[in-house]
């Protein structure tokens, strides 16, 4: 029952990383897009993640509910010791969230959309940044339970190069997602084009990002190079990645974009399954070496027989409607100026 | 501020936020699916102008609700540490639960806005029916999770440790049945009113008469049949309080002295040195008969409880009595309201009974705000009644203060945003969804 939780676990985090991370990618694109071709990305971007745009922010309340529901101990030190960086990301998950349908349900358009498109952008890039900040410094092995300073306990617990490295790598890697998603749902070559040319240019924030990562990692004496690449399943994963990404390209530049989807999915797939793999069960590394792990820290055999069991049904209720929408939209997609109403 | 009444006001600030979204949430798909109803058995065009109206209503409402339930989520953990460290793993069932719930609200909801005339039209009715119905649930079973707290189950405590742990006996506690039956009343009647109310200030004003009227209509029969029945399920919580937390109870009534033939306190100021209520009008015996159903039957005061152990008497006492005095105002508009539809059918053409609803359009809502403040403020000193103290759950961290100034500041500019935006939406009702 334990394992059927941490799948569960895993997947919706994976979920929330390809889906929402492919929406936070949309706006951070629109970070990155040129004033004249703003309106055109918005209009893209929005015939694609209209319908589904609540639904892809659903897979962080799961994995949060799991987390507090099968492995308190691990969601109450993350709640004190990352305090800071958590409130940051809230704080950018509701602006977000308002401010993209704002944009879309206010009754007359004026000015304001300036303001509402400006907080989606800027908060599509503070979100992911943090969740990465966050993410970093759970294996950073900087939180520290006994600190006896303000700064040591909820600053530096967080702020530090490798887990800034690993924000920034997330931001790249949403960015990326989402301009390879987008280029399936644009209408023309010179907009496939202009997409083709986003993916380019965060597939190379990724890999300088990602080497910032481990330049950060040995800096601060954390074995990511060993987590990565001291195992089978990591050289596999990632050999497999880099393989699928020169896959990717070629077919992009044939003209061919039905498998780019699955494809950039499979790569930051196996960039989870590579950064998580070594270190499982053990999901936060504490100052000095001690850990929390998901099979010792978990909750009474109950609780997470009754969440499993939650999990499976809820599945059985969610996955077949949650596939219904996605295939009727992709089928028939919304279009270019129609609105939701 | 010190750091426990910042985490307080924080967790007050975001719930008292989120329960307004959620209550509109929940019940504006029904009213939705009845508009929507009608347009497909009649085809007159105004119910569908008012279902599509009222649908970009509940978009903006369910973001806003969901992006502030996922910060409670976080919040939980973020001010209380200690309290979801022990309780998470026995209060989570129904959390777990209303993930699906509100995975599927999600689902139904990108099917009903973005499906017109692209399904079946009553598949696409279905779904908006999906919407109200997952929503239902999902406040239902947060519910199940707050009750908990006031009437703990599904564990045995012993030395400190929380053991035996049962999920689902937590999630069946005593206290689920009443609290979820009168919150969900309070829902569909706080939103019935200022639904209506919005719509009636809208018909006196002479603008889209025909488009108002239809929708005033919808709303006020659930708002008026949701304020009759309510007093019935505050019998049933009020019965239940008596006997599982005579502490609150006490407290909501500033019933300071133990006695046989208790009196009905109504108003007053509660002077809580010199235990008594100042100013008060006092009903001999019918505080004993709405506790336990008899006139003479004694009623546990605080000086039963220790002292240490009583909730702050004035604030419980008086959210109560707004909370009363809200249902009863509500209580009294839907019984003209109901007079008028069935004997008075003149009364529905005269201004007055309009301009009652648009006065009455907030009452619904502070009582919610002022009922959420019983039970919570109720329940102190207790985060989990007679087990935890809330003062012992708090966050190690300091400084929460700014944190709480922080949150204040997002949500009363979400709150002016949230305003702003339906503002917009009625002033554009010509020229959306009324060409006629």
């Amino acid at each position: 029952m334990l394992y059927i939780v941490i799948t569960y676990l895993w997947a919706s985090i994976l979920l929330y990383l390809l889906l929402g991370g492919a929406d936070f990618g949309a706006g951070i694109i629109e970070l990155f897009t040129s004033q004249k071709n703003k309106q055109v990305t918005r209009k893209t971007l929005y015939s694609a993640i209209g319908p589904i745009w609540e639904a892809n922010h659903m897979w962080l309340i799961i994995a949060i509910v799991i987390l507090f529901v099968g492995f308190p101990v691990i969601y109450a030190t993350m709640s004190v010791n990352m305090h800071i960086p958590l409130t940051v990301m809230l704080i950018g998950i509701i602006a977000r969230g308002t401010a993209f349908t704002f944009r879309h349900y206010d009754a007359v358009v004026d000015d304001m959309q300036h303001l509402y498109n400006s907080i989606f952008a800027v908060s599509s890039f503070t979100t992911p940044l943090f969740l990465g900040i966050i993410a970093g410094s759970a294996v950073s092995g900087h939180i520290d339970p006994s600190a006896a300073t303000f700064v040591d306990a909820y600053i530096f617990s967080w702020l530090h190069w490798f887990s800034i490295t690993v924000g920034l790598f997330t931001v790249s890697i949403c960015g990326f997602l989402a301009s390879v998603y987008l280029i399936g749902e644009t209408q023309n070559e010179q907009e496939r084009l202009r997409f083709a040319h986003k993916a380019q240019f965060f597939n190379i924030a990724a890999v300088v990002c990602g080497a910032l990562v481990f330049a950060a990692a040995w800096f601060e004496h954390i074995p990511l190079f060993d987590w990565v690449f001291g195992n089978w399943v990591g050289r596999i994963a990632i050999l497999s990645a880099t393989a699928s990404l020169i896959w990717m390209w070629t077919l992009l530049y044939q003209g061919k974009t039905g498998l780019l989807r699955p494809l950039a999915g499979f790569q930051v797939t196996m960039i989870l399954l590579t950064t998580t793999y070594k270190h499982f069960p053990n999901i936060i590394i504490l100052k000095g070496g001690g850990y929390l792990s998901l099979t010792e820290h978990a909750g009474q055999e109950k609780t997470i027989g009754a969440l499993a069991w939650a999990l499976l049904l809820g599945s059985i209720l969610i996955l077949p409607a949650l596939f219904y929408l996605i295939y009727s939209f992709q089928k028939k997609p919304i279009g270019y100026g129609s609105e939701a109403h | 501020m010190n750091d426990f009444i910042a985490a307080r006001s924080q967790m007050a600030l975001s719930l008292g936020f989120h329960i307004i979204f959620s209550c509109i949430g929940m019940v504006m798909p029904f009213f939705m699916a009845v508009a929507h109803f009608y347009y497909l058995k009649t085809g007159q065009a105004v119910y569908k102008n008012v279902t599509k109206a009222w649908s970009k209503g509940v978009a903006i409402f369910f973001a806003t609700g969901a992006v502030s339930g996922t910060v409670l989520s976080f919040e939980l953990g973020l001010l209380w540490p200690e309290f979801m460290k022990h309780a998470g793993p026995i209060f989570g069932m129904p959390f777990s639960l209303e993930g699906t719930a509100f995975f599927i609200e999600a689902i139904a909801l990108g099917f009903f806005l973005y499906g017109w005339d692209r399904f079946n039209p009553w598949f696409h009715w279905f779904t908006g029916v999906v919407v109200g119905v997952s929503g239902l649930a999902s406040g239902i079973l947060v519910v199940a999770a707050n009750a908990w707290m006031n009437s703990p189950a599904g564990f045995e405590y012993l030395n400190g440790q929380y053991l035996n742990i049962d999920p689902i006996a937590a999630m069946f506690n005593e206290a689920w049945f009443s609290q979820a039956l009168h919150m969900t009343i309070a829902a569909f009647a706080a939103t019935g009113f200022a639904v209506a109310g919005v719509h009636a200030l809208m018909i006196l004003r002479g603008s889209h008469v025909l488009f108002h009227t239809k929708s005033f209509t919808i709303a006020a029969v659930f708002g008026c049949v949701a304020a009759l029945v309510q007093p019935l399920s505050g019998d049933i919580s009020a019965k239940d309080v008596a006997i599982r937390q005579p502490a609150k109870l006490a407290a909501m009534e500033a019933h300071f002295h133990t006695e046989k033939s208790a009196s009905l306190i109504v108003g007053g100021i509660p002077n809580e040195e010199k235990k008594q209520v100042d100013y008060a009008i006092k009903l001999p015996g019918f505080l004993s008969f709405l506790a336990h159903g008899d006139f003479t039957a004694e009623v546990t005061g605080l000086d039963r409880i220790p002292e240490e152990n009583h909730p702050p008497v004035a604030i419980t006492h008086y959210a109560f009595q707004i909370m009363v005095g809200m249902g009863m105002a509500m209580m009294l508009i839907a019984v003209l309201y109901f007079t008028a539809l069935w004997k008075k059918r003149k009364w529905l053409q005269e201004p007055w009974l309009l301009k009652l609803f648009a006065l009455a359009t907030p009452l619904g809502f502070i009582a919610v705000e002022a009922g959420w403040t019983v039970t919570e403020v109720g329940r102190q000193p207790w985060i989990i009644y007679n087990i935890m103290r809330t003062a012992d759950a708090v966050t190690p961290m300091p400084g929460i203060a700014y944190s709480f100034y922080l949150f204040t500041a997002i949500y009363a500019s979400l709150a002016v945003f949230v305003v702003f935006m339906l503002y917009r939406q009625i002033k554009m009702v010509g020229r959306l969804y009324d060409h006629n």
